[in-house]
């Protein structure tokens, strides 16, 4: 390749990132399509969109773990080096992901100078050296960790740090920050914005991948939106009001998707109240929530909405029993809910369809109708707890043309159906038992049109009948059986909806964590 | 909290077994007056050296994450080899008359290939290392079977049975060589830039393929080291009782596994110490020994001795290796 000349005045140093009319192609999707970025040495630069907009895919060209269809990837002002050099990516690009990149068994010292010289050009590890290099390290950039600890032992913030420092002494000033405060806590978050703060002023340059658009407003210089595939918006933040960044991430309303999200007409009276959610705290990996307050009447569908991460999915793993609940109540059908026991919950009358169908819905190598039933074999069980397959049988094939499963046959097993099919069958397995009370999470995820009908159709019907229904999601097509709804921020209760239809951009900015101001 | 309480702990932690082996000893002292003579405890040391080898070289691999069970096939066939090709005819050798160098060079080549075959195919090739190694330990311990026709070759050159049979100021090679084994190892997995990588391999590894480690190279390269080690083990052995038996190796593989995890290292990889290791040899050898000593029945010992493996565990779990 050819040096650059194009860069501008000598004095202005090179972007230590950047990409150039970079397209990705999957198979049929195309994930960036033309996509320009530049990360300058000392600024901090946010990079914004929904899900599936290309943040990732952009991510990976940058860190040199694949490379574009079409475009080039700059670091330094130097062409990008090739894939299998990993040594050269990361002296000059590091990327701290969400899902920890530290080796628990060994020391933060360790960790910081994996795989590298630590005594000259010998391949042996001089201890002291190494230590005192960490801890020179970690007091140079301000970090409180202590370099001999065990870096099993550290919290989630502090080997955010330790991957940071990392990527710092091996020499890269290009860092990618992908959703740091995803697993932090509030005073956690404010660190960590000092530490951005610290490293763009040392000439770092950062590109800060967040869902939370007021911390964009908080520490970036400019930010970047992108939106199935392309790049929609990218310019200084103060120029840009936050309507127009939301905005930007939505879109203009596209012909079949109305700026409302239109709600299924309800019919029917609400009844008592099946699930009471008091003052609820849950510690959790997957999103910490505290003092969650809620509760859903016979006839009711709640929406819960929030972000991968925001602590909706916990809320509904702790209703039943999957978390115990660090501190408050929850009560199903009148009776406390034993914490940590999901058998206790399922009794009591909790349908429960799981955010992982692989992992938790389904048995793959079973068949529809053995699926179908697992919740209810004590019910169709005779003496002896001999199950009588006739009525398990006849059972599911009314489940079966319930849910429109299309199976060959009962007997097919559930790993060779469609996502789609797949999914009926766990909502199937739920509603076998007539719950009073259903704790559905991501009912729709990867699942064809047609079988989101259909699934969202049974949600409103067992609405109707007077099923009390909790929907944890992040589609907000999933919304429209709601009839009212939540809004979960980092764990808190952050907005609520009583009025459908719902207001889309209303929705994503409480969502995004703004101040919902129309 | 500090540095120096923390670096006291973690050093004590790898020697939870320490106690346990005091206790032993002074059990084995009422039990029979035999046990604290010098030769009796060097007998000991030299029923251990072969298994401690062989605890090196599992320890190494479960370190990266990976084992292999097949290291008593190698254990057993290795030295088979060596020996039939140099033993006299009348020996059930081959009657060949080579160098009996060759018949050393020839244990440790057995070790290297199976060690690759097994390197390549489990790291590589992905298959599970349980089932893998277990049918390659299973057609390693087929072939001693069948190669002797369930004979023994004996009548060994001395150069070929040197490292199981002949002694250094006092103390059996085979024990200097073991004990040497496992300091070179601690050293390397101290002070090696490969012995941390495969801490960082086992410990984490996406996190070590991150960092440019050649996370390959190096577990395929410790399936070879290990192999190669039960090789000398087993010639430690065939030197010991100075004859290869067609039963060489069978079921030491459950004492390797056991010594290794008792000593703190883990299944899981990443976590572990060759003192550790070292520890657990000696905790199974001193009860080996103790076992012989008393007067259990000989048909009991192997209960006694799966009991004490029991709360020897136990007793690990509960002082620390594991996190709170």
């Amino acid at each position: 390749m050819q040096q650059d000349s194009s860069a501008g005045p000598a004095k202005v140093p090179a972007p230590v990132g950047e990409a150039e009319h970079v397209s990705k192609t999957f198979g049929e999707t195309r994930a960036l399509i033309d996509v320009s970025l530049n990360v300058n040495p000392g600024e901090s630069h946010g990079l914004v969109g929904r899900n599936g907009a290309g943040k990732s895919t952009l991510v990976s060209l940058l860190t040199g773990l694949s490379r574009p269809d079409r475009g080039s990837i700059r670091l330094e002002g130097q062409p990008a080096p090739g894939l299998a050099d990993r040594g050269a990516w990361l002296a000059r690009v590091a990327c701290v992901y969400q899902r920890s990149m530290v080796v628990p068994p060994l020391t933060v010292a360790e960790n910081v100078f994996l795989n590298r010289p630590t005594a000259g050009n010998s391949s042996l590890v001089n201890w002291s050296s190494m230590r005192a290099r960490a801890r020179e390290l970690m007091l140079e950039w301000g970090f409180d960790v202590d370099v001999d600890q065990e870096a099993g032992r550290l919290t989630v913030e502090q080997r955010q740090v330790v991957e940071i420092a990392r990527a710092l002494s091996i020499g890269a000033r290009f860092l990618i920050l992908d959703e740091p405060t995803a697993a932090l806590e509030k005073a956690a978050v404010e660190r960590l914005f000092e530490r951005v703060r610290r490293l763009r002023d040392g000439g770092v340059g950062v590109l800060y991948i967040s869902h939370h658009l007021e911390e964009i407003y908080e520490i970036c210089d400019r930010v970047s939106v992108l939106r199935d595939g392309a790049m929609v918006l990218s310019g200084a933040v103060r120029d840009i009001p936050q309507a127009s960044l939301v905005a930007a991430m939505v879109g203009s309303a596209p012909p079949r998707r109305a700026t409302e999200i239109e709600a299924v007409e309800k019919k029917g009276e609400l009844g008592e109240r099946r699930l009471v959610v008091d003052h609820l705290s849950v510690l959790s990996r997957a999103g910490s929530v505290a003092d969650v307050s809620l509760s859903v009447r016979a006839g009711e569908c709640v929406g819960l909405v929030g972000l991968d991460g925001s602590g909706s999915a916990t809320v509904a793993d702790a209703i039943v029993g999957l978390l115990k609940p660090h501190s408050g109540r929850v009560t199903i059908n009148g009776a406390a809910a034993r914490p940590g026991k999901v058998d206790a919950a399922l009794q009591r009358g909790v349908g429960y369809v799981p955010q992982d169908r692989h992992a938790r819905g389904f048995v793959p190598q079973l068949g529809v109708a053995e699926n179908l039933t697992l919740t209810v074999l004590d019910r169709l069980a005779r003496s002896l707890g001999i199950v009588s397959f006739k009525d398990r049988d006849a059972l599911a094939a009314k489940q079966a043309s319930n849910l429109q499963i299309v199976a060959h046959s009962l007997d097919q097993p559930v790993s060779s159906l469609s996502g789609g099919n797949q999914q009926k069958v766990v909502v199937g397995r739920a509603l076998a038992p007539d719950p009073s009370v259903l704790v559905v999470v991501n009912p729709t995820v990867g699942v064809d049109v047609a079988s989101k009908e259909a699934l969202l159709d049974t949600l409103a019907k067992a609405r109707d009948q007077g099923v009390a229904i909790l929907l944890v999601s992040d589609d907000f097509e999933d919304l429209r059986v709601c009839t009212r709804l939540m809004v979960i921020v980092r764990g808190r209760v952050a907005a609520e909806f009583d009025q459908p239809p719902w207001d889309r951009q209303r929705l994503i900015a409480a969502v995004e964590g703004l101040d919902v101001a129309v | 909290m500090s540095l120096s309480s923390r670096a006291v702990l973690n050093f004590f932690r790898e020697l939870t077994l320490v106690p346990v082996i005091v206790v032993l000893m002074i059990a084995g002292a009422v039990v029979n007056p035999v046990f604290f003579t010098t030769s009796n405890l060097i007998n000991v040391a030299e029923g251990g050296a072969a298994l401690g080898m062989v605890v090196v070289a599992e320890s190494l691999i479960l370190l990266t994450g990976k084992f292999d069970i097949s290291l008593q096939g190698t254990f057993g066939l290795a030295p088979l080899l060596g020996a039939w090709l140099i033993a006299p005819k009348a020996s059930m050798g081959l009657g060949t008359h080579v160098s009996p160098w060759l018949g050393l060079l020839i244990v440790l080549l057995v070790g290297l290939v199976v060690g690759t075959i097994n390197g390549i195919l489990v790291v590589k090739a992905n298959f599970n290392a349980f089932i893998f190694t277990l049918a390659m330990s299973i057609l390693l311990t087929g072939l001693q079977l069948g190669w002797l026709g369930g004979q023994t070759i004996y009548n060994l050159p001395d150069v070929f049975i040197y490292v199981g049979s002949q002694s250094w100021f006092g103390i059996p090679v085979s024990v200097w060589v073991t004990v040497v084994t496992f300091a070179l190892a601690a050293l390397f997995l101290r002070y090696h830039r490969a012995g941390r990588a495969m801490y960082a391999i086992g410990g984490n590894l996406e996190a070590a393929r991150a960092a440019g480690i050649q996370v390959d190279r190096i577990r395929i390269g410790v399936f070879m080291v290990a192999s190669v080690l039960a090789a000398v083990a087993g010639l430690m052995q065939a030197g010991r009782v100075t004859a290869v038996t067609a039963g060489q190796g069978s079921n030491l593989i459950f004492g390797v596994f056991a010594a290794a995890v008792i000593g703190g290292v883990s299944l899981d990889g990443g976590r572990g110490r060759m003192v550790g290791a070292l520890t657990g040899v000696i905790l199974l050898s001193l009860v080996t020994n103790i076992l012989t000593l008393s007067s259990i029945s000989s048909t009991w010992i192997d209960a006694v001795d799966g009991a004490i493996i029991l709360i020897a565990l136990g007793l690990a779990k509960l002082i620390g290796t594991e996190r709170a």
